[in-house]
């Protein structure tokens, strides 16, 4: 440092800077400071995406043509379809958002030095790791992985492909995310700042909150699932295997009683985002606060009841179906709930259309999307003609890609220059928003045309009329690609290179603007002000 | 800002180590909470399993010998008491009392997993074992002796788990760690095979009383 100002307080340089005990890589895997535990997961969550991304692409080439562009051997489409879900769900969009950003802003932003257990922080990304590696040795075992990343008895109990190893790695990930899960409630309990009463915390810690408890409550079922089909294959204990008087049905109930509450993990923090970026760039605080915070509650706990919408031409009785049908409309209602506070902040606001603005606004129409498409799904006659269809692929990767995705990228947009301390070429993010928002709804809106004209899921080869639309298709997920590829060459770019940002380029007024770009080690130098309220913008501009 | 200051900023960083005896609590009850969605997934199963076999599951439950299964309750009760006395004493600062009581918990999980191997080697010699002739055609006992064997092994691994977190309890007592003053250390490790008791008390009843 030049600087010829006072001596450095302890934790009072930058925490790039400080690397702890250890020096190198040894300084980032095995520090206990949420911000570096939050850079970890922020790279390896992001190498995932890149590997399944590459996964995606060559599934998207082989349907150029009905008779498969890429493989005649149908096995390779399987391993491939297979292998996108499972690194796509499990290594990124369940860990990315609350283990990057979530590490990284939550303690910030309620005022916090750090998270309540750094060492069992530091430990749940080592259990990322080892689970991701574990996973991706059952490629190397007697067969490609062909399941799809659902595991469904009785198939995953017969096949040749090293599902023992795959499901074990599947378990180790699910520890980690439930030690996460534990780490954030405490916090949130445990450590605010005095006077930042729970009401008063921003709405991206209560999303986590929210998604914490389902990550607790749930994750352990999925725990007990996938150790069961390890089991039945290691020990040939019979629990789902019909030949032994199992019930392959019961396995679809116990895998949906965990994985449909994750695809709330991985929604609810995305909306979180959202709720920062919304008021920061209007300039206005958020409307219907406490709605918000009751929804991300109400969506966890009925978004925990909805299960078996996903098994609707399982055999279901009439009975249960229509329950389930009725859950699944009503666990709508929060969601909506959500976007109308969204769109009323903006109401009235002065609104800048930075690029983080951008993908919250692409969120808002997107997740729209792909939630109404839910509802149709949700209703039970439509369910029956578009079930196992690319209808449901495309209303999925609305909700998860447009939806969670998009609010991981624009909070990235966002906060990048306040973790980096560097802001990236704003033309870029501009072009790169251009294209992968064309790209996305290129590609996956020409896939809810090919699901209501028939074409079913994971089929490696197809009939010739569905070839134009599959071209499409495509030819917008190169589109797609090559908006990703721009947007990460910037923002990569951006934390080498980037022009310095300053400590609070968009105005914004949650606590993590308080606080030098990039933040200390201790986060807080003086102990902070709490505003009045969460999103005070009046007050903000007034003083 | 002068040296002084600096050296009293540093000062008081050095010696804020972060204490949250609440907070440690409510984190080990979090997770106690995962724990029995853990165990519910496997509960669910049986109450479906046992609701569509009646008969089968009553057959299983006869060849269990219930005397060792009461038998292994009581040496688990023991082993609770003695880990929730332990941290009394601590408190009161009887330290050579509370590892001996925690001693005595680590033995009964020893003694409770020697009786559960002699129980599963007798079922296997016998032939009761997944996928075995005895139990060929009958899907009802093929099931409850599957559940009975991941159920009871499950929990095994967790007498084994609670059996290392109490050693460790008991090694951080004799190096000082765990004290009269800091012992949440203990209250969670006995907070852990706490859990273990429990989930056998259920286990017991389903199992060893089915008949």
């Amino acid at each position: 440092m030049t600087t010829s100002e006072a001596p450095p307080r302890a934790g009072a340089a930058s925490y790039l800077e400080d690397h702890g005990r250890f020096s190198g890589i040894f300084g980032w895997i095995f520090s206990t400071d949420h911000k570096r535990i939050g850079i970890l997961y922020l790279v390896s969550t992001l190498f995932f995406f890149f590997v399944g991304m590459s996964l995606g692409f060559l599934m998207r080439l082989q349907m150029l043509s009905p008779h498969g562009e890429l493989f005649k051997n149908a096995d390779y489409y399987n391993a491939l379809f297979t292998l996108h879900g499972v690194i796509m769900i499990f290594l990124f969009i369940i860990p990315a958002v609350p283990g990057s950003l979530g590490n990284f802003f939550m303690p910030i932003m309620i005022g916090a030095k750090d998270v309540a257990f750094p060492r069992l922080n530091l430990l749940s990304w080592w259990l990322y790791v080892t689970g991701a590696v574990i996973a991706l040795a059952s490629l190397f075992g007697s067969g490609l992985p062909d399941t799809g990343w659902t595991f469904y008895a009785p198939y995953s109990l017969r096949t040749h492909a090293d599902i023992p190893m795959a499901v074990f790695g599947v378990f180790v990930l699910g520890f980690s995310s439930i030690l996460t899960g534990i780490n954030f409630i405490t916090t949130m309990h445990r450590m605010r700042a005095p006077g930042m009463g729970w009401f008063k915390m921003p709405l991206f810690p209560w999303a986590l909150y929210a998604t914490s408890w389902v990550q607790v409550l749930a994750t352990p079922v999925l725990g007990i699932t996938m150790l069961l089909i390890f089991v039945e294959r290691i020990f040939h204990v019979g629990i789902f295997n019909p030949a032994m008087g199992g019930d392959p049905l019961l396995y679809q109930h116990l895998f949906w009683m965990y994985s449909h509450p994750a695809v709330y993990i991985m929604i609810l923090p995305a909306m979180g985002l959202i709720s920062e970026m919304i008021p920061t760039f209007a300039h206005r605080t958020i409307f219907g606060y406490g709605a918000i915070v009751w929804s991300s509650m109400g969506i966890a706990l009925l978004g925990s009841l909805v299960w078996a919408h996903h098994m609707f031409t399982s055999g279901l009785s009439d009975a249960a179906a229509t329950v389930f049908s009725l859950l699944t409309f009503l666990v709508a209602v929060p969601s909506a709930i959500k976007v109308f506070n969204w769109t009323a902040t903006l109401y009235k606001g002065s609104i800048a259309l930075e690029p983080p603005m951008l993908y919250a606004l692409s969120f808002i129409f997107l997740f729209s999307v792909g939630g109404l498409t839910g509802l149709i799904l949700g209703a039970l006659a439509l369910n029956v003609m578009l079930h196992d269809t690319y209808f449901v692929v495309a209303h999925f990767h609305y909700v998860i890609f447009g939806g969670a995705a998009f609010a991981f990228f624009g909070a990235l947009h966002y906060w990048l220059p306040k973790m980096f301390g560097r802001m990236y070429n704003r033309s870029a993010a501009y072009i790169g928003w251009a294209l992968l928002f064309t790209g996305f709804n290129l590609l996956y809106f020409t896939m809810f045309v090919l699901g209501v004209m028939g074409m079913p899921r994971r089929y490696a080869f197809y009939l010739p009329r569905f070839q134009t639309p599959q071209v499409i298709a495509t030819v917008g997920s190169w589109i797609m690609i090559a908006g990703i590829l721009v947007v990460f060459t910037n923002l990569i770019v951006s934390v080498f290179k980037g022009e310095k940002a300053g400590d609070n380029p968009w105005g914004g007024v949650t606590l993590e603007w308080q606080i030098p770009s990039p933040p200390p080690t201790e986060n807080f130098l003086e102990p902070p002000t709490i505003p009045e309220k969460a999103y005070d913008f009046e007050g903000a501009f007034a003083s | 800002m002068s040296d002084v200051a600096a050296e009293a900023g540093r000062a008081e960083h050095a010696h804020e180590e972060h204490r949250d005896y609440e907070g440690a609590k409510l984190g080990m009850w979090l997770f106690l909470l995962s724990e029995c969605m853990l165990f519910g997934g496997l509960f669910v199963l049986y109450a479906m399993y046992r609701a569509d076999h009646p008969r089968a599951f009553s057959a299983g439950g006869s060849h269990m010998d219930a005397i060792l299964g009461v038998a292994n309750t009581l040496v688990l009760l023991t082993g609770s008491f003695a880990v929730a006395s332990s941290i009394t004493a601590l408190q009161r600062g009887r330290r050579k009392l509370a590892m001996g009581l925690v001693g005595t918990t680590i033995l009964t999980g020893v003694a409770f997993m020697i009786v559960k191997a002699v129980e599963w080697s007798g079922h296997i010699r016998q032939g009761y074992f997944p996928h075995s002739h005895l139990l060929q055609g009958k899907p009802g006992e093929q099931l409850f002796f599957s559940l009975y064997y991941v159920m009871t092994g499950l929990h095994g691994l967790h007498v084994i788990a609670g059996i290392a977190v109490l050693t460790a309890a008991l090694i951080l007592m004799a190096r000082g760690k765990v004290t009269q003053e800091h012992f949440v250390f203990l209250e969670n490790a006995a907070l852990y095979w706490h859990l273990v008791d429990i989930i056998w008390i259920f286990l017991l009843p389903l199992f060893y009383l089915a008949a």
